[in-house]
């Protein structure tokens, strides 16, 4: 049986982050140790990590999603109240003014579902910022007041980037829950439909694809070819890029490797496949990542541990100081082996090649 | 008591260190040309090899081309497929063989 509630509703331990960096040590559940992430950056001269100049400006408006996803590392759901208030998303907006941040990427929960997500694309495509939408395509169907989102994205030119895992319904929906498929695929239909991810037109649109299990991704491009074939020959359904993630073992997919008995296998598997060109790649260091409540993080899955910017004087949007953060040295734990193995995962997939 | 122990797999890479490193490393760097990207795709081998696999009844081979099909993206039904694959040539093989025996057959009957 699926759960239908985050693991902070569920009063599952592993909600609790301290339990998390705890087993990703070795300290708590398992008795695994594996090599410190900080001693393979020392080995190549790359410790203590420092940001190579902010160039993305994430912000995570909030944990509240209308999914449940077995792999989510922000433990996102309906239950989760945690929204970024009209005040921080001003005060993000006036940062953003005053700097030359190119890049807003608006991620979640379901950012759609602040109650000024309407309000404040517009303000940012006032600014002439490039905005990416990272939509878990449901919610443009969830709810009639959603079907506009096509129409808006393209209005004010927003890059979206959604999570298809596969392109199966089987496969989508043992990771995102039931019925998630068939929704996601009525949705990127209205989304081909007004010119997203069609070639040729402005209008982007980029898939997500994260393995739905304890494995990594395979070759980027390779995934893309077989994903964009299949969605056409299937749905007659397009899109321009395909992003391979890693799944990052933290919060809800650390849970599922401890439950499944994967947990050691997994991060052998990280640790073995750690390369040295996608960790002077990793998205951290042209990226700050901005939580509900406005404190800072290295990418959002420190955000997720709790594991602030180390830049004690510029903790919050209302101290954000860019030439302190662009010298900041950068939170490194365990679960940042993640973003290194094999061909690297980001944000944006792969980080080398 | 099995002799297939899954953690072995991961020593695979170092029988040269045991002996005749030469035909390891040669073995080794054949292998790995075998499995890039060419006239077939690295999903569409590693789809052969996991067939393969079954047929030669490797359990190290079957474990690791699992992962491998997965990683690839390639889906269940596929990855069944194969195995199917694997089996009517199995099973072919040897009732195509019946036909060496009703040939004998016919030479001995009246």
């Amino acid at each position: 049986m699926k759960a239908t509630k985050s693991m902070q509703a569920q009063g599952n331990r592993l909600a609790n982050t301290m339990i998390q960096l705890n087993v990703l040590n070795g300290k708590d559940m398992v008795d695994a140790k594996f090599p410190l992430f900080t001693d393979k950056l020392k080995e190549i001269n790359l410790f203590p990590l420092k940001p190579s100049g902010i160039e993305i400006f994430q912000i995570n408006m909030g944990k509240m999603c209308n999914q449940v996803c077995a792999h989510c590392h922000v433990d996102a759901g309906p239950d989760r109240k945690e929204i970024m208030t009209k005040q921080t998303l001003e005060r993000c907006l006036e940062i953003l003014k005053n700097t030359d941040i190119k890049t807003v990427d608006l991620t979640g929960g379901a950012p759609e579902m602040n109650p000024h997500f309407f309000w404040f694309v517009e303000e940012l495509s006032k600014l002439g910022k490039h905005i990416i939408d990272r939509c878990n395509l449901t919610i443009i169907v969830a709810n009639k007041k959603y079907h506009r989102l096509p129409d808006f994205f393209k209005e004010h030119g927003v890059e979206v980037v959604s999570s298809l895992p596969y392109f199966s319904e089987k496969r989508t929906d043992s990771q995102r829950g039931e019925g998630v498929f068939e929704q996601s695929i009525r949705a990127l239909k209205m989304l081909n439909e007004v010119g997203y991810g069609i070639e040729g037109t402005e209008q982007k649109l980029n898939l997500v694809y994260n393995p739905s299990g304890a494995f990594l991704p395979g070759d980027q491009s390779s995934l893309e070819a077989e994903f964009k074939r299949q969605l056409k020959r299937k749905f007659d359904i397009q899109f321009n890029n395909l992003y391979a993630i890693t799944n990052i073992p933290i919060s809800r997919f650390l849970d599922y490797l401890l439950e499944s008995g994967n947990y050691e296998a997994y991060m052998e598997k990280l640790v073995t496949a750690y390369n040295p060109m996608a960790a002077r790649n990793v998205m951290c260091r042209n990226t700050i990542s901005i939580s509900w409540d406005g404190y800072l993080y290295d990418c959002d899955f420190n955000q997720m541990l709790d594991l602030k910017v180390s830049e004690r004087s510029s903790l919050h949007i209302n101290d954000f100081d860019i030439d302190k953060l662009n010298n900041r040295s950068i939170v490194l734990n365990q679960h940042c082996y993640g973003c290194t193995a094999g061909a690297g995962s980001s944000c944006g997939g792969e980080v080398t090649g | 008591m099995s002799y297939f122990k899954p953690e072995d797999l991961k020593k695979f890479g170092d029988i040269g260190k045991f002996g005749a490193k030469d035909l390891a490393d040669k073995f080794f760097a054949y292998y790995g040309e075998v499995f890039k990207e060419g006239a077939l795709t690295q999903r569409e081998k590693s789809l052969i090899a996991l067939a393969v696999a079954h047929t030669v009844q490797c359990p190290y081979c079957i474990d690791a081309y699992t992962q491998d099909c997965l990683q690839k993206g390639s889906d269940e039904d596929q990855m069944m497929e194969a195995v199917h694959v694997a089996a009517a040539i199995k099973s072919g093989a040897t009732l195509v063989n019946s036909v060496q025996m009703i040939n004998k057959a016919d030479e001995l009957m009246m």
